[in-house]
């Protein structure tokens, strides 16, 4: 006796459990390759999966086996010239094809055990243990955006949010609740006169006075309204401050002569960390890129990257302009400001105390989060300390970090954005 | 008219019942007493999940399998493997699994090979109706899963991993081999489950200790040896004796035990079970052509596959990976049935008892009361050696040539068959290990010995699993490697202890 079962219908994701348990497993390793993948990869491609690799050693499940070596007689197919007591020598290290096939455990020839992670998977192991610093204090706080919710029935209200239905059954449970005694009392009363007509000579005095009673009860039973102003219930609904979910991201460059492309893609891998990064947390993000060598201007994304300039450096003009851009067009209550900053440290020597003085007193107080990144292999320049004071100023709002090469982007974002930094932020 | 069950090569739902029944009626000429059959249809992303829970419909949770799955998925999509045709459980009744993508032809294939040949295997063979419980597996791993589930929802996760783990790396020490256990429902499981629990905290009574002990008489005791005898069921020994574990530790103790015992068989008698099931997908489609059943272009596809499946390449091909069990297994089976039917001089005086006999009993006598071993030693013939032109190795890794010892000629067709037997002998395969002795009165160390055969070492992985044993016992480990009454060796852990110095 047999029976065919269609069984395609059925979930097909029987292991997801079992694979959210080796990916947590090997939590760590992962978060290593995706580290790594991070600096490898181009900037365009940030986000796609990921094959991962974990030495097998790693993932091994040891059990008790047979190791190499001993003396054994093993049988083989496929004789073509051999003949009883014929010596052949043993291959040279790595094993011969006529092995057992036993992994080695000498590490030789040790393969990577290789999965694959998905672009979601890749993105949150990204960004694992990262917070944006400022986050809750700023959307809570100064939040002016209001959602309405609904909050249960309240016996008050505009009759466009009557609710019948609960109306209808407060009404329903008053009327049997006044009435009950009355209902009760006229049964009594009705079965009464039953009685009292069944009797042989029935007593009219008492029929009348029967009757009248019922009447009464009756009346009064019908006086009970059907539906009364202490029953009407009204739909309640609150406003609620909700978080804004605007974030704006100012990508500040130096882009006089000294800039070469190679910086500037360093530059832009971290803002594109950075946007990935806010994308997760915000629903909208706008991203204005503001450009400077002596002077500031806002302009598109590939002029951002790829147009060159030269002259000299002049920083405060780029952030004079994004505090215009911000008065304009990003009120500091409605949006989330993040800036950062890059550049390779050269600046005017006189503007650098202007620098700090205008993000003292203008910037800092309206942004979330400004991030300096200073891409250089070589010393520390005036603009490098006048920072470092800003950030022990501004703990919560300001941070500043070196990157030295491509291999420094992802250590130092992480750096920048760890959840422990911002939690002593707040 | 054509009497073709089918010319197309679509399957649907009536034409693999149409085959289903058709195969049933043939296979129940040639005598295949089987189970019922579920024969379930699946897609590719299924039969992946299948094959990461080790050939279990229902399998508790444990990263292992997920671990299992990426590397499945993954070589599957790049296209280093196609999956198997097929997945079929030992269980009553029993489950096959049908990939979607199969062509009708390999879908009649497949019910031939796993619901007939599989299936009567699973149902006749002396092992698995020794060691193996059909009708309550399926019970018995819902009952594991949900255990399982519990247990991590109040002990957490990690906790319930660990024991697990532990008890894998010890999963094949988890067998009893000698004495059989008795068939167990799951419902009766969970009620005994309960109960054990419960005895086990009844029976914690602080008053005992209060008694005063006895006093002892001057002269020094005998140490007693405990376990009297030594111990070759690893994980049971811990499931009864460990001293620090809980209740619900003993259990998942218990549960993985209990599927390695329901694998048990299956270890054993690979060549055999898929020689059988390969032997009448062969006889059974065959049978059909013969009868018109089916047209030309089936059989040249079903005969592709077929061919396939028993190719064996020599020791010196680059595709060489062992002796393929489908290959020897359904040469074996028909070679017996030549004998049989057409004995040579040499078959009469190697098979006196079967030459010339009935084959269709032969074959079954053969597939009901052997594993691997046995069975090779039985009923490899010189015929067969010859034609895969077997020859033996002799491999010392002192020496610095291998040596060729026996081969297919009139001189080494007993040896070789020696050989190769015990070559699929399960406790050669895997290292003897054993409990010996159980320090109670000391420092309640337990001692494991491996005795050693042919002076193979064991693997590297073998401090792993002492870890994993120490984890579960609490106490120290040491494991003796003895060869021929010597100690050769002596692995502790967690760390060397003063008798090592």
């Amino acid at each position: 006796m047999s029976y065919v079962i269609d069984r395609r219908l059925n979930g097909k994701n029987k292991s997801t459990v079992n694979r959210q348990r080796f990916l947590k497993r090997y939590q760590q390793h992962i978060k290593e390759a995706v580290s790594d993948a991070v600096n490898r990869r181009s900037i365009t491609d940030m986000e796609r999966g990921e094959e991962i690799s974990i030495p097998t050693r790693n993932t091994h499940e040891p059990v008790i086996s047979h190791g190499k070596g001993g003396k054994q007689h093993r049988v083989y197919p496929g004789n073509k010239q051999f003949g009883t007591g014929d010596e052949l020598e043993k291959p040279k290290q790595g094993g011969g094809s006529a092995g057992s096939g036993n992994a080695s455990d000498s590490g030789e020839g040790e393969e990577d055990f290789t999965f694959f992670i998905t672009k979601e998977e890749f993105l949150n192991y990204l960004f694992d243990d990262l917070a944006l610093p400022n986050m809750v204090k700023k959307t809570l706080a100064k939040t002016k955006e209001f959602k309405t919710r609904r909050a249960g029935f309240v016996s008050e209200g505009t009759p466009n949010n009557l609710s019948v239905v609960r109306s209808m059954r407060n009404a329903h449970a008053r009327r049997i609740g006044m009435g009950s005694g009355k209902r009760r009392k006229l049964k009594e009363l009705q079965q009464l006169l039953l009685d009292t007509e069944a009797q042989s000579p029935a007593d009219e005095v008492m029929l009348n006075s029967l009757k009248e009673q019922i009447a009464d009860v009756e009346r009064r039973l019908k006086l009970i309204p059907f539906i009364d102003d202490i029953d009407l219930r009204y739909r309640n609904k609150v406003k609620v401050p909700t978080p804004s979910s605007k974030a704006v991201m100012f990508c500040i460059m130096d882009v006089s002569g000294s800039m070469t492309q190679d910086v500037k893609d360093i530059a832009k891998r971290f803002y594109i960390l950075l946007y990935l990064f806010l994308q997760k947390t915000y629903e909208h993000i706008e991203i204005v890129f503001i450009r400077h060598h002596t002077s500031a201007k806002e302009v598109t994304e590939e002029e951002f990257f790829y147009s060159r300039e030269t002259g000299g450096t002049i920083v405060s003009s780029a952030l004079n302009l994004m505090n215009q851009i911000i008065e304009d067009r990003f009120n500091s209550e409605e949006w989330n400001i993040y800036a950062a900053q890059a550049s390779d440290g050269d600046n005017w020597d006189d503007d650098s105390p202007v620098c700090s003085r205008i993000l003292a007193e203008k910037l800092l107080p309206a942004v979330q989060y400004f991030a300096y990144i200073e891409i250089t292999p070589n010393q520390h320049q005036a603009l490098w300390t006048a920072y470092q004071n800003l950030s022990r100023a501004f703990a919560n709002q300001f941070a500043l970090a070196q990157i030295r090469g491509p291999e420094d982007i992802f250590p130092v974002f992480r750096e920048l954005f760890a959840k422990d930094r911002v939690k002593e932020a707040i | 008219m054509s009497n073709y069950i089918s010319t197309d090569s679509d399957w649907t739902f009536e034409l693999l019942e149409e085959y289903d029944r058709e195969i049933a009626r043939v296979a129940a000429i040639y005598k295949l007493d089987t189970y019922p059959n579920q024969i379930e249809v699946i897609s590719a992303e299924q039969m992946m999940d299948a094959y990461s829970s080790v050939g279990m419909p229902i399998g508790y949770n444990h990263w292992s399998y997920g671990k299992q799955f990426l590397s499945t998925q993954k070589s599957y999509k790049r296209g280093q493997m196609g999956l198997a045709y097929e997945i079929v459980i030992n269980s009553n009744p029993c489950i096959a699994y049908l990939m979607e993508e199969n062509t009708l032809p390999m879908q009649a294939l497949v019910i031939a090979h796993a619901c007939y040949g599989h299936n009567s295997f699973f149902k006749n063979n002396y092992l698995f109706r020794t060691w193996t419980d059909a009708g309550s597996i399926i019970d018995y791993l819902v009952f594991a899963k949900n255990y399982v589930r519990k247990c991590e929802e109040r002990h957490g996760q990690e906790e319930v991993e660990r024991v697990l783990d532990a008890c894998h790396a010890l999963q094949n020490y988890g067998v009893d081999r000698y004495r059989r256990p008795s068939p167990i429902s799951a419902a009766e499981e969970r009620v005994r489950q309960q109960e054990r629990e419960e005895i086990r905290q009844q029976q914690l009574n602080d008053l005992w200790r209060t008694i005063p002990l006895k006093k002892k008489d001057d002269a020094p005791r005998k140490r007693r040896q405990y376990p009297s005898e030594p111990q070759e069921n690893l994980l049971y020994f811990l499931e009864k004796n460990a001293p620090l574990l809980d209740p619900w530790q003993r259990e998942l103790i218990r549960i993985v035990r209990k599927v390695s015992q329901y694998f048990y068989p299956q270890r054993q008698t690979q060549v055999m079970n898929e020689g059988w099931a390969t032997f009448w997908h062969y006889t059974i489609l065959n049978h059909l052509y013969d009868e018109g059943k089916v047209n030309e272009g089936f059989m040249m596809e079903f005969l592709t596959s077929h061919t396939n499946v028993v190719f064996q390449p020599g020791f010196d091909s680059p595709y060489f990976n062992g002796i393929n069990p489908y290959v020897l297994g359904f040469n074996m089976f028909c070679d017996i049935k030549r004998i049989c039917e057409n004995p040579t001089d040499e078959d009469r005086e190697w098979f006196p008892d079967i030459a010339g006999k009935d084959w269709l009993e032969t074959v079954h006598f053969a597939m009901k009361n052997f594993k691997d071993e046995s069975f090779i030693q039985q009923f490899l013939s010189p015929h067969l050696m010859r034609e895969f032109h077997l020859f033996s190795i002799y491999d010392d890794d002192e020496a610095p040539t291998y040596k060729v010892g026996a081969i297919h000629n009139e001189n080494g067709y007993r040896k070789l068959r020696e050989t190769l037997a015990r070559q699929y002998d399960l406790s050669m395969r895997e290292p003897n290990i054993q409990i010996v002795s159980v320090d109670i009165e000391g420092d309640r160390s337990m001692t494991l010995r491996h005795t050693r055969q042919n002076s193979t070492p064991l693997s590297g992985d073998t401090y792993e699993v002492l870890k994993h044993l120490h984890s579960l016992w609490g106490f120290d480990i040491h494991l003796e490697s003895w060869e021929n009454d010597k100690k050769i060796s002596r692995m502790s852990c967690p760390s060397i202890t003063l008798d090592d110095l």
